[in-house]
């Protein structure tokens, strides 16, 4: 079975103007706060986690046809498909949240952050390849960064491992790095001159000494 | 759409996954509380406070908790700082993440097809839709936040407002200047 994500948009050749929008400009249908909320919500289910809720929405089919909480709507039906929300033995949700508790809960958050389980391969300056091939399961290492060569330049400890996470394999922790590449690197020399570094947070998984 | 949201909404309560009440207030934070003015009193805070600004660019999530702003979609914060030289922009090319504790939801734009692609590719060119033209010397320093880890722009505060108070500065500082597809506003 081959996995796709239609989210990996970096570089790519997309057709359209960036349409600006004044701060207070959040919603644009009645039922698009109902669905943020609802996905909020359903978070401390427990029933399923960030990685599957975005592996889910990258692999919709129509995902470059639909708005953005379109996507988080077809997701969450999904995914309440898939866990058996609506079926006769629903499973029991590890935690509802109620209204008292909202406030606290969004100040608490979620952290990613894990203890490690050994000492970081790379250290800061460190050149590094990202992984050349394309992943059969969800992943955070975009396109447009697979294969190239860049410099590590943060070290943000060990997080949650998305490419684990998002398929039920667990957490499996891993060291997370800002690794920085020169846009020759990543764009060749098609492009007009931007000037510009571009960054990516990379799992080291991801990476290989240079 | 509107019925199809209600009924997913009404299968959730009823199965005893969600209560609606918390939506109502879940809907209000993001509407009222949890915005961008948390962030420009971050950014202003920085400005006028040496001390504070090298806290922030060392502990961005705990010198942002300490003004109050914590939480979801912010729990793994960096600040990065706009000099004369280097000017930040941050975009997620692989969905949408955002630093919801200090700028509240990401507007459309951020979400789209267009920003996500062409941020990386063709920054100036994105800035330019956005008005914003930089000096061809000028850096542009992009952050794709592919992981848990969410980036707040610390602008440059503008020339000629030594005069002004903290949050007179926050007033200048908008949106699109702590993602850094914009500045913020010159004083009045």
């Amino acid at each position: 079975m081959s996995y796709r994500s239609r989210a990996d948009l970096g570089g790519q050749d997309v057709r359209g103007v960036i349409v600006m929008e004044t701060e207070g400009d959040l919603f644009h249908a009645p039922w698009e706060p109902r669905v943020m909320a609802l996905v909020v919500a359903m978070g401390p289910t427990g029933l399923s986690n960030i990685d599957m809720n975005r592996a889910t929405r990258e692999t919709l089919p129509n995902y470059r046809e639909l708005s953005y909480y379109e996507i988080w709507l077809a997701a969450l039906e999904k995914l309440a498909l898939q866990n058996g929300v609506l079926s006769e033995s629903p499973p029991e949700p590890k935690q509802v949240l109620h209204a008292d508790s909202v406030m606290a809960a969004i100040k608490k958050g979620t952290s990613v952050s894990r203890p490690a389980a050994r000492p970081a391969r790379f250290s800061i300056g460190d050149r590094v390849h990202t992984a050349e091939h394309a992943s059969q399961h969800h992943t955070r290492l975009p396109a447009y960064a697979r294969g190239k060569l860049g410099v590590i330049e943060k070290i943000h400890g060990a997080h949650v491992f998305p490419d684990t996470n998002a398929h039920g394999m667990g957490e499996a922790p891993q060291w997370l790095y800002t690794v920085a590449f020169a846009e020759k690197e990543l764009w060749g020399d098609a492009k007009p001159l931007q000037g510009s570094i571009i960054s990516i947070d990379a799992f080291e998984p991801y990476l290989e000494p240079a | 759409m509107e019925l199809r949201v209600r009924a997913l909404e009404t299968q959730l309560t009823e199965k005893g996954y969600i209560d609606p009440a918390a939506l109502d207030v879940l809907i209000d934070a993001y509407q009222t509380k949890i915005g961008p003015r948390n962030g420009a009193r971050v950014v202003a805070r920085a400005w006028c406070d040496p001390e504070y600004r090298r806290w922030l660019l060392r502990d961005a999530t705990a010198a942002i908790a300490s003004l109050g702003f914590s939480g979801r979609q912010g729990e793994h914060m960096v600040a990065v700082e706009n000099t004369a030289d280097v000017h930040n922009m941050v975009v997620c090319t692989l969905c949408s993440c955002y630093p919801w504790s200090v700028l509240g939801l990401p507007p459309t734009w951020y979400k789209s097809a267009p920003y996500r692609s062409r941020a990386v590719k063709d920054p100036r060119g994105v800035l330019k839709e956005f008005g914003v033209e930089l000096p061809p010397a000028m850096q542009i320093r992009i952050w794709d936040s592919t992981a848990e880890v969410r980036y707040l722009v610390l602008p440059l505060r503008p020339p000629g407002t030594e005069h002004l108070s903290e949050s007179q500065l926050a007033a200048l500082v908008t949106r699109d200047s702590m993602i850094g597809t914009g500045l913020p506003k010159p004083p009045t």
